[in-house]
């Protein structure tokens, strides 16, 4: 980011309870940011700084726009900065109609007619058509939470807010709402700024990632750079760390039932997904389902073979693992592996590698579906 | 015979005096629920506690004062001066203002307590839609606590109606000014007229038991959040 390019500037500072909270950040004016780290880290608190809705000392700039300058005395009260908010839970009004809930914050704009959002627009993008006239309470959870999303936006908010909001609901409805996220992220303009402590759900939405941990930024940047990076476990967690990568989707094997992809050149088989040949798809590919080969295999049932590099090598004192990442050209591979055979093997930096994933470590969870 | 002709003043001075006051509580009691409700002032329990002494306080010590302060020497007699009158104690609008006070907490409560179940988190999501507090209050507050509203209004009403003690303390007795229902019927029974006391107590009883009842149907049905 220049200096020039408008873009969102937010610091913070103060006492939480039990911690003392103390980040700085900028964000680009598109795209997902996802805030992340552990419970507690102080990603909430964060989010509603920038909402208004709590006040730590700081500064807060979106665009042209300050919002919070302690310095120059400015605090714009929540009603009065264009933000959209998502709550944790849906949080609909129960005394109004699933319209009304919509209209509630587009009513109270001040845009008319030169709305971004438009509501005919955000009904059909969120598929929340026929649930207009039922009452708040008459929803499923998945079906709360898009209204949610629908009401956020209508309020032609410059930058949308979204507190962890899949958290509150099950596996499958988090399956059948994810890909709706995914179309407002390829179809909105706006920034978002997207809480979460799920590194899966942040692989398939997010552009850039703020990491915290306890309080403090520890990280800043692309997703998939910082979702390489080995040095920031234990704030990125061990036991579901692991790349993203994008690529492109070849055949739909029907005999097999499964789907082939490219990513620069090397061919990725994945169980049958439904996705159009020529889409790119996003993968998460775990640090531990990838097993490391010195040659290349041969009579070996894992299908998916990428040849590579070793670019680094980190061993986890006091463990038995280690972690290394592989470059396989185009993109790279995290594989924790134990340091035993990393020994054995002779693991170092500039080795050649193959890099073993299993096929069925692709599941409907690592992959990013388009929204139906 | 029973002249019904008699019965019917105390009647409407009753419905007056309850609808009059129900109204001013209204008014008057939600401001101070929704600041009992969302302040975080320390010494709010003590504005509560005062509000709420007139459910504990005998009737006749809350007459005591009232008369007190309504007389020629108190605020009242004060404000009565300003018409050209010399006090307020014996007069309707006296009869209001005690009403206000001794009916207060069952307006009061009810509506604080439906503006504390609604939570904060209404209220942020209104104010990240550009909801002022003004607005939140019209199109949050007030909507999500209307059963709140209906209990305090009802029961304000028929507390009113039953009114007997604090009447008796500051109205007194006065025919078509100050002889509600209860005093009437305290009246029959002291000059042995059993069967006007008897219409005017069974009138009563009916009016009480269809007023629960209908809170009671009334209320689950208007309780229930819908469009």
């Amino acid at each position: 980011m220049t200096e020039d390019s408008p873009s969102i500037q937010a610091a913070f500072s103060g006492n939480l309870g039990g911690f003392s909270l103390d980040v700085a950040f900028e964000l680009p004016m598109k795209g997902i940011t996802a805030l992340f780290g552990p419970s507690g880290s102080g990603k909430t608190t964060i989010l509603r700084c920038m909402a208004g809705l709590h006040r730590l000392n700081g500064r807060l700039k979106v665009g042209e726009q300050v919002w919070q300058d302690d310095d120059a005395g400015i605090f714009r009260r929540p009603h009065t900065r264009q933000v959209g908010y998502v709550f944790q839970e849906a949080s609909l009004f129960q005394h109004l109609s699933v319209r009304k809930n919509l209209l509630y914050g587009e009513q109270r704009t001040t845009h008319g007619d030169n709305s971004a959002f438009r509501f005919d627009d955000i009904v059909e993008l969120l598929n929340i058509g026929h649930l207009l006239d039922r009452a708040s309470t008459d929803l499923s959870g998945g079906e709360r939470q898009r209204v949610a999303v629908g009401r956020a936006l209508l309020s032609q908010p410059q930058l949308l807010l979204m507190d962890e909001p899949l958290s509150a609901l099950d596996r499958m409805t988090k399956d059948e709402i994810l890909p709706y996220f995914e179309t407002l992220h390829a179809e909105l303009a706006i920034p978002i700024l997207y809480v979460s402590h799920d590194i899966a759900e942040v692989g398939q939405l997010a552009d850039r990632m703020v990491v915290l941990s306890e309080g403090r930024k520890v990280a800043e940047g692309p997703m998939v750079d910082i979702l390489e990076r080995l040095d920031l476990q234990p704030a990125t967690g061990r036991f579901e760390a692991g790349v993203v990568l994008t690529a492109r989707v070849t055949e739909q094997d029907t005999t097999y039932n499964l789907t082939r992809l490219d990513h620069h050149g090397q061919s990725i088989s994945i169980p049958f997904a439904d996705v159009d040949i020529g889409d790119p798809v996003r993968l998460r590919i775990r640090a531990r389902d990838i097993a490391l080969s010195t040659q290349k295999p041969v009579g070996l049932s894992i299908r998916n073979v990428f040849a590579g590099t070793i670019v680094e090598i980190r061993e986890e004192p006091g463990t038995a693992f280690a972690e290394t990442l592989v470059d396989i050209g185009g993109g790279r591979l995290r594989a924790r592996i134990t340091r035993e055979a990393a020994a054995d093997l002779s693991l170092e930096i500039g080795k050649p590698i193959f890099a073993l994933v299993k096929s069925i470590s692709f599941d409907r969870q690592t992959l990013t579906q388009r929204a139906p | 015979m029973i002249d019904f002709a008699e019965l019917w003043p105390p009647i409407r001075l009753t419905l007056e005096l309850a609808t009059i006051t129900t109204i001013v509580l209204l008014l008057l009691g939600t401001p101070i629920a929704w600041w009992l409700a969302r302040s975080d002032a320390k010494w709010k329990e003590v504005v509560a506690a005062v509000v709420a002494l007139p459910l504990i306080l005998p009737p006749t010590v809350l007459g005591f004062y009232l008369l007190i302060a309504l007389g020629p020497d108190g605020p009242g007699g004060w404000i009565a001066s300003l018409f050209g009158g010399r006090t307020l104690a014996f007069t309707f609008e006296g009869l209001v203002i005690g009403s206000v006070f001794y009916s207060m907490p069952f307006v009061v409560q009810p509506i604080r307590n439906a503006f504390e179940a609604i939570g904060e988190r209404p209220f942020e999501v209104a104010a990240t839609l550009r909801a002022s507090p003004w607005d939140r209050f019209w199109s949050v507050a007030v909507p999500l606590a209307r059963p709140g509203f209906l209990t305090g209004a009802v029961l304000g009403f028929a507390h009113t109606v039953g009114e007997f003690g604090v009447i008796l303390m500051i109205g007194g007795n006065i025919p078509g000014e100050t002889k509600v229902l209860s005093v009437t019927i305290y009246d029959y029974v002291e000059t042995l007229q059993w069967a006007q006391a008897h219409i005017l107590a069974g009138g009563m009883l009916v009016f009480a038991f269809v007023v629960i009842l209908s809170m009671m149907v009334f209320g689950k049905r208007i309780g229930r959040p819908g469009l």
